[in-house]
């Protein structure tokens, strides 16, 4: 294990222990504050509850994801080809990151309705924008020199998409794919508040109304976890094909 | 041959050059050498293309061209090898690209890693060997073009003396062994002596032709010939004094 792992490790364990304490010391109602160890048992003996939940979750970030890169991936490709392109479409990418998450939400709800569809859309509207940006800046940072002798080799713009530009943006890529699938659980969460039947945001509106604010946490908790399991899969499949690095 | 007559190029008010002329013989090997910031990099650059030249005309082999990218091979003082691809994908990479044919390439490209010391580093990433390894990969890459005009830009300042010594003979061997066509620029005049058939010496900004030197004598040449050392210091004296004019 290395410094930083364990100063993280060391960091969190503070924080949990500092938490624990208040909650003991100043008999803090379960109601308005559990302690995490209350938490913790509750993460894992009302699992039975709230796996199905997480796994609905789960299934709307991965889809909002695929979606996002599916739209992000050709749109980074096409404004990089042609800027005027960039320029037109510029004006639109801000925009969509200027209007809050939750203005957009309750609408998707109409139009999309109560099932998964609305939240992938949520979470793939929050990803997208980090995942567009970053790859175009990472075709775009591709070095002169490299960009002259391509042209000089006579190759096309797929044959310098495949060879240069590409693996020149992939270390871009997966640093917006981190941050995307970081907030991602933001986005299916909203719309899971706004109007559902599944899921961990649904659950936590459920028991928050219930007082029951250790499952509340409980679906924090598990959240956090897979948050945390999506960025460590990226950054996985990173090392794997950014070898050179 | 190489035939670049009346060639010019400005930003704004900066005259880089004008009416610049120069020729490179078929399977010449030319060099230019000049201060630094004379304008070279962009006579390059515009003979390649990255940028449009203003006016002149560039003539290979009897024909007119805009710029001589779909023409000439180029090597840079960067080896600009890809770091995601092992060497020899490297140096097969105008292959791929179509500036050269597929037939045979990858056995001539074999022989090519075994003649230049590379042998047994095929698979490995350009970032797991030496800087004089890259240089030679970026060597045979160049060799892969197919294209009988070469354009070398600096392709030995970065590396170490011993290094630069060892690969100084692998670019004659581009001229004797390949018949290229060879245009060099060069800071270092003992480079430009030892493997040029022709020495332009050019001026500070506007960048012009000052002298001419043929340089005869058979390759491998060694410095310590006293006529090369006369030259020598002929070229030290002349880039000493635009320095000073600078």
């Amino acid at each position: 294990m290395n410094k930083s792992t364990l100063l993280a490790m060391l960091l969190i364990a503070s924080v949990v222990a500092i938490w624990e304490a208040l909650c003991r010391v100043w008999a803090i109602p379960v109601f308005i504050l559990p302690p995490p160890t209350r938490v913790f048992a509750t993460a894992i003996v009302r699992a039975d509850l709230l796996l199905p939940h997480a796994g609905v979750t789960a299934l709307e970030i991965v889809s909002g994801i695929m979606v996002s890169l599916g739209v992000a991936v050709p749109l980074s490709m096409w404004m990089f080809a042609s800027p005027s392109v960039e320029k037109a479409m510029a004006p639109l990418l801000v925009t969509s990151q200027a209007v809050p998450v939750f203005a957009v939400a309750p609408l998707l709800v109409v139009w999309l309705g109560y099932g998964m569809a609305s939240k992938v859309l949520m979470a793939a509207v929050i990803i997208f924008f980090p995942i567009t940006i970053t790859l175009l800046e990472g075709f775009k940072s591709c070095d002169a020199e490299y960009r002259v002798l391509f042209d000089l080799m006579g190759a096309t713009f797929w044959k310098k998409m495949r060879f240069l530009y590409w693996p020149w943006a992939l270390p871009h890529f997966f640093a917006g794919l981190k941050v995307g699938v970081s907030v991602a659980t933001i986005g299916a969460v909203i719309g899971e508040w706004v109007g559902a039947q599944m899921g961990l945001g649904y659950l936590m509106i459920q028991a928050n109304a219930r007082l029951k604010v250790d499952l509340v946490f409980a679906a924090i908790l598990w959240l956090a976890f897979m948050g945390l399991t999506m960025w460590g899969l990226v950054g996985l499949v990173e090392r794997r094909t950014v070898q050179w690095k | 041959m190489l035939d670049v007559t009346g060639l010019t190029k400005k930003f704004d008010d900066l005259t880089v050059f004008e009416r610049f002329d120069i020729t490179v013989p078929r399977r010449g090997f030319t060099v230019i050498i000049g201060p630094s910031g004379c304008g070279k990099s962009t006579l390059f650059d515009v003979l390649t293309g990255v940028v449009p030249r203003d006016d002149g005309v560039i003539s290979w082999q009897g024909k007119s061209f805009d710029h001589l990218g779909g023409q000439a091979a180029y090597m840079q003082q960067k080896d600009l090898l890809l770091p995601w691809l092992p060497l020899m994908d490297n140096a097969l990479l105008p292959v791929k690209m179509g500036a050269a044919g597929m037939a045979n390439s990858r056995g001539k490209a074999v022989a090519l890693f075994k003649r230049l010391g590379l042998r047994g580093f095929e698979s490995y990433l350009p970032g797991k060997v030496s800087g004089g390894m890259r240089q030679r990969c970026a060597l045979v890459r160049t060799l892969m073009f197919e294209r009988e005009l070469v354009l070398l830009d600096e392709p030995l300042s970065a590396l170490d003396a011993i290094t630069r010594s060892r690969l100084q003979s692998l670019l004659l061997m581009l001229q004797s062994e390949f018949g290229k066509s060879i245009l060099m620029i060069t800071h270092d005049i003992e480079e430009a002596i030892l493997l040029g058939d022709q020495l332009l010496v050019v001026s500070p900004l506007p960048m012009g032709v000052q002298e001419q030197y043929a340089l005869n004598q058979p390759k491998p040449r060694e410095i310590d010939d006293p006529t090369l050392l006369k030259i020598k210091a002929h070229v030290l004296s002349r880039l000493k004094e635009n320095a000073i004019h600078e």
